[in-house]
Formats: C-alpha cells, sequence, structure tokens
C-alpha cells in the first residue's frame, strides 16, 4: 500500500488530483444544486420561524465548513513544521481564502436569519465573537503569506499563525457548550443527538452539507495545483535572473 | 417559487449572499490557475529554446 507521504511529492500530487478532481467537481456540483434546490423549493416552513427556516441550508454548511477549513490548514500547517512537506504548506495557503469565503457567508447569512428571529442583526454574543475572530484570523493569515518573500519563511510564519488561531476555531465550535449563554441555539448538527432536526429539514441539510464540502475539497485541490504551478514558476524566473 | 411570505427578503437575500462569494471565488480561483498556468508554459517554452 502507497504511503500517504508519497503524495507530498508535488508530481504524485498533480497526478492523483488531477485524476480525480473532475469527479470532485461533478459531486460537489450535484450535492451543492440538489441540497439548495431541494431546501428552498421542496420544505415546508417552519411553524415558528417561518420560511427563515430555509436559511439553514446555506448558514450550517457554511459555518461548519468555515471552522472545518481551519482545522485542515492547522493539519497541514502541522506536517510542514514537522516534516517540510512544501506541498502541505502550499494546501494550507490555498484553503484559506475559501475558508474565508465559507466564514463571511456564515456571518452575513446568520446576521440576515438573526434580525428577524432575535430582533438584532448582531450581539456580542460567544460564538458570533469567536466567528468574528476568526474571519479575522483568516485575513490576517493570507496577509501574512502575501507580506513575506519568502515562502518558506511565509509558510513557517503562517503555520505559527494557524496554531494560534486554532484556540478560536476550537472556541467557535464548542462556545456553546463552554458558556450557556447568548442569543445563538444550540447546535444543530450534533453527533451525541438520536435526531437533530425533522426529517423533512435534515436530509437537504446534509445533501447541502456534502455539496459544500465536497466544494470545499475541489477548490483547495484546484488552488493547491495552482499554488505548485506559481512556486515551479517563481523557482524559473530566479534561476534565468540568476544565469 | 415558494411561498416565503413576510420573510421573503431575508430568505432571498440570504440565498444571494452565499452564491456571490461562492461563485466568486471559484471564478478567481479558474482565473488565476490559467494566468499561472500560460505564464508558466511561457517560461518553459523559453527555457527550451534556450537550452
Amino acid at each position: 500500500m502507497a504511503s500517504l507521504w508519497e503524495y507530498a511529492n508535488p508530481r504524485k500530487f498533480m497526478a492523483v488530483s488531477g485524476a480525480i478532481l473532475p469527479w470532485v467537481w461533478g459531486i460537489a456540483a450535484l450535492c451543492l444544486v440538489g441540497g439548495l434546490v431541494w431546501g428552498f423549493f421542496f420544505t415546508p416552513n417552519d411553524f415558528r420561524q417561518g420560511s427563515t427556516v430555509k436559511i439553514i441550508y446555506v448558514h450550517v454548511p457554511s459555518a461548519i465548513m468555515a471552522v472545518n477549513a481551519w482545522f485542515m490548514m492547522l493539519i497541514t500547517s502541522l506536517i510542514w513544521l514537522i516534516r517540510r512537506h512544501h506541498v502541505s504548506a502550499l494546501a494550507a495557503k490555498a484553503a484559506a481564502p475559501v475558508g474565508m469565503v465559507f466564514t463571511l457567508i456564515a456571518l452575513a447569512t446568520g446576521a440576515i436569519w438573526g434580525q428577524p428571529m432575535w430582533g438584532t442583526w448582531w450581539e456580542w454574543d460567544p460564538r458570533l465573537t469567536s466567528f468574528l475572530i476568526l474571519f479575522l484570523f483568516y485575513l490576517g493569515y493570507m496577509a501574512l503569506w502575501e507580506a513575506v518573500e519568502n515562502p518558506d519563511a511565509a509558510a513557517d510564519l503562517t503555520a505559527v499563525l494557524c496554531l494560534v488561531g486554532s484556540v478560536f476555531a476550537v472556541i467557535s465550535r464548542y462556545a456553546l457548550v463552554f458558556w450557556n449563554q447568548g442569543l445563538h441555539q444550540g447546535a444543530t448538527l450534533s453527533l451525541d443527538a438520536e435526531q437533530n432536526i425533522a426529517d423533512v429539514f435534515w436530509y437537504p441539510l446534509i445533501t447541502a452539507l456534502a455539496g459544500f464540502g465536497f466544494l470545499f475539497l475541489a477548490l483547495v485541490l484546484y488552488r493547491t495545483r495552482t499554488e505548485i504551478r506559481a512556486r515551479r514558476l517563481k523557482a524559473l524566473i530566479a534561476q534565468e535572473r540568476m544565469a | 417559487m415558494p411561498d416565503l411570505g413576510q420573510y421573503a427578503t431575508e430568505v432571498l437575500t440570504a440565498y444571494v449572499v452565499t452564491l456571490v462569494p461562492l461563485v466568486a471565488i471559484v471564478i478567481l480561483s479558474i482565473w488565476k490557475a490559467r494566468r499561472t498556468r500560460a505564464k508558466l508554459a511561457d517560461v518553459e517554452a523559453r527555457r527550451g529554446k534556450s537550452t
């Protein structure tokens, strides 16, 4: 059986990712369109929240993926720090803008949902605040990659920033458990619960969540391929200048 | 179109603010990939000629 570390070889990564990417894009499109169309057009309104319950199909998957993206960056950053595999550092760099977009969507849709339900767009609630801080960490992480010219030094510094930001990623996910206060409701999806929400909402939600997950995977693979090419381009240009 | 009642604006806005950034990041990623690939092909072709 091939070792996982084989994929840290850029050539191997390019070959494998190139072969699976069309399938990942296809599954992402299918699940995303399927889940959102199903949720928007073919599910009933909630007896208390009315039609705003339909926001669940965009808010919950984006919020889950916002935190998962950071955890993925944490793992790849640790691999970079410990084993110095360039592909893992570039994968973290490629994932950051995608995670930032998910966080932005979660914050925006949460505010839009909160206004009619809570009577306010924003509250300095533990979960909302930690999500805002996570969003700022994403911006800082991306800015740091751009600010440091040496790619290895940039990878080192951003990996450390990622470790620090992970505290807020954990708080974002478990704020409701740590502090039983604030406006935000309990977790919509929990592995502990026997039934999270009624099946009529659950199935389209899981489909949309799969769509967001596969879209993240497709974008990260695609963007990592671009980062690998950009790194090679930079090296070739540097060689030309020295010649 | 489902009956969204009094919250139609909120629900439609939520979907718009989700789909617009998602489409934007996909388009930006494709644009950046194509630009990088073209530049790399250019440099590799130049090196091929000079060696």
